[in-house]
């Protein structure tokens, strides 16, 4: 993760696009100023963070099923529970399904599991819409690149 | 008809926490029962789940921003559940 670029996820580790799943690692840094305020002598992954990164995994699922032609952007949390801390240092197994692509919205349910215990999980909706610009789109596809997203699973999904 | 009516109206009742006797059927779901763009999303999926389609919004949505409909032909549930009814009968053809 890297907190000062938003990125909270790592690496895609699996994209399976016949089973419309995603699974993604993310490791929670050791040190941030994040933790000095949340919380002194007890540092604790936010919560609305670890919202983020399943939001993330399932925006990059969203993109390979569209084969990056749209691009998602979080509409909204159901059912979303924090069940268990997350501390500096774990890392994160973060797994999203599609549950549903609507026109111009998709849902998933997501899930993080931190040494395989259940942490978080929420059911997500994105709106999914054109690429607002060209440099938006080179900026996602750098990204990509940079998460290890399996590009070659596009033509073979 | 009716039953989809009566499907659609109990979605939007849950979803958006609107008295189901005030759900009728020329209730635009707009303007009338006041459920915005996000909440509407949240019928949408409860609808092509409930009926196994695909409701083509951006189709509709274009449409009216481009003219070539009104929102009343989408939006008021009578008008609602006819094309929702189409969907259906299209996806059996």
């Amino acid at each position: 993760m890297r907190f000062e670029y938003f990125q909270l996820i790592d690496r895609i580790v699996d994209l399976d696009l016949g089973n419309r799943t995603i699974r993604t690692q993310a490791t929670v840094p050791a040190a941030s100023t994040i933790f000095e305020g949340h919380f002194p002598g007890f540092p604790l992954m936010p919560g609305v963070l670890l919202l983020e990164s399943m939001a993330q995994t399932s925006g990059w699922l969203i993109i390979g099923i569209t084969g990056f032609t749209r691009m998602p952007f979080l509409a909204a949390f159901n059912q979303a529970k924090l069940r268990s801390f997350v501390k500096p240092g774990d890392t994160l197994e973060i797994t999203a399904a599609l549950a549903h692509e609507g026109s111009g919205f998709a849902r998933t349910t997501a899930e993080i599991r931190n040494d395989g215990r259940l942490a978080c999980n929420a059911e997500i909706t994105f709106r999914v819409v054109e690429f607002p610009n060209p440099e938006f789109r080179q900026h996602m596809e750098e990204a990509a690149a940079a998460l290890a997203f399996p590009k070659e699973s596009l033509a073979n999904g | 008809m009716s039953s989809t009516f009566d499907a659609v109206a109990n979605i939007i009742a849950e979803t958006c926490d609107i008295p189901r006797d005030t759900i009728k059927p020329e209730s635009h779901a707009i303007n009338d029962l006041g459920i915005d763009s996000l909440d509407f999303l949240d019928v949408a999926f409860a609808i092509d789940k409930a009926f196994g389609i695909k409701m083509p919004l951006e189709q509709w949505t274009q449409e009216v921003n481009e003219g070539k409909a009104t929102t009343e032909q989408y939006f008021v549930l009578k008008n609602l559940c006819a094309h929702i009814d189409a969907l259906v009968a299209a996806k059996g053809a």
